[in-house]
């Protein structure tokens, strides 16, 4: 198809979206809540190698470490599908573009939430 | 869209070689693109063998000696041979850069010259511009102002002057944007470096009014936050000039004003 529109036009497109600066400014406050949460979570796991099932349950029983789990896991999928979107958003297009963003989406809900009720279920002796 | 293999016409081939007269001693080699939209043929590099002890020190000199001395068909821009008009912009020895202000001397090896990248090409060094004029006619690169003009000139501190620096030197060259590839692959949604630029000059501007309505047209995925701070533009930029750091203080006016 030619395209026949003028370069004004095809500047302006369907205008500004008058969206972006929340995915941006998120990306960045989960980029740095993930510093310390990363830190304490691979610092964590070090001190743990070798202990056996009963110590790790118990670690993850204590609410503060609880909070922590769920916070590392939440956020870190939260900034990772943000991140991903832009992936999709540079590399794909038209229709595959908006199903890679929604199951992007989608599975890192899942995700989450599958993650949230192991650790309650390992926390609280299930 | 990001494109990883390149459109048919854009596989060059090797095209003519115009030795220098026999006996020259001093010899550099130009490899020029070439390509007419005239003869239906694909693109190629025609070398040109340049006498050195005749020619200028700038890369835009050996170009115009070869059109005037060698081969008046080959085609580019240029006209204040000063780096202030942006004119002959164009890709030499890799980089986006200024005919007119670039060295022979710091180009080790043969000097291969391309026009700007990833633009549609009118003829052999001279790329079609006109949808990035467009997108800076989009943003509106002139002063707004609602408040009745004053009887004489709209008064600026020195402080306030002092947030130009660094803005208003851009010649528009598109040296920047097509250095890009956020721009290569999304130019007809992002606004680019050199565009961007421009709106961060006059959101700079104490003397504008319109700031509220040039960050809503700003604030888009794809206008602005397709950058990703490569730096490309900042490395290539043949005035020394900071597009990443004018994008980057656009962005920072945008969570400004919500928090």
């Amino acid at each position: 198809m030619n395209d026949t529109r003028t370069p004004l036009s095809r500047a302006r497109g369907l205008g500004s979206a008058k969206e972006g600066v929340h995915h941006w400014w998120m990306q960045r406050i989960t980029a740095i809540a993930l510093i310390p949460l990363v830190v304490w979570f691979a610092i964590s796991l070090v001190m743990m190698s070798g202990a056996d099932y009963a110590v790790v349950r118990a670690w993850i029983g204590s609410p503060l470490v609880m909070v922590l789990l769920i916070l590392t896991i939440g956020i870190g999928l939260h900034h990772g599908q943000l991140g991903l979107q832009v992936v999709w958003e540079d590399y794909t297009d038209g229709g595959l573009r908006v199903a890679m963003i929604v199951l992007t989406k989608f599975i890192a809900v899942l995700f989450g939430l599958g993650a949230i009720v192991g650790i309650m279920r390992i926390g609280f002796g299930g | 869209m990001a494109e990883f293999a390149l459109p048919a016409n854009s596989k060059i081939g090797v095209g003519e070689t115009y030795k220098a007269v026999a006996g020259t001693k001093n010899i550099k080699k130009f490899k020029v693109y070439r390509w007419t939209p005239d003869d239906g043929k694909k693109p190629s590099v025609d070398t040109y063998e340049v006498d050195m002890d005749t020619c200028g020190p700038m890369v835009l000199d050996a170009l115009i000696k070869i059109k005037n001395e060698t081969d008046s068909s080959l085609t580019f821009r240029r006209s204040c041979r000063e780096g202030v008009c942006g004119s002959c912009a164009m890709n030499i020895d890799g980089t986006n850069t200024l005919a007119c202000t670039k060295f022979i001397a710091d180009v080790k090896g043969d000097v291969k010259i391309y026009p700007l990248p990833h633009m549609p090409v009118v003829k052999d060094l001279v790329p079609d511009l006109n949808v990035p004029y467009a997108q800076l006619a989009s943003i509106e690169p002139w002063l707004k102002s609602t408040t009745a003009p004053p009887t004489r000139e709209r008064i600026q501190s020195p402080e306030e002057r002092a947030k130009l620096d660094g803005l208003w030197e851009c010649i528009l060259c598109f040296c920047c944007s097509t250095s890009c590839p956020s721009y290569w692959w999304s130019g007809d949604r992002y606004l680019g470096p050199a565009v961007l630029l421009q709106a961060y000059r006059w959101l700079a501007d104490s003397r504008d009014e319109g700031k509220g309505e040039r960050l809503d047209n700003l604030e888009d995925p794809f206008r602005l936050y397709r950058c990703h701070t490569i730096m490309n533009c900042t490395k290539t930029c043949p005035k020394s000039l900071n597009p990443a750091k004018a994008i980057g203080e656009i962005k920072k006016m945008l969570v400004e004003r919500t928090i």
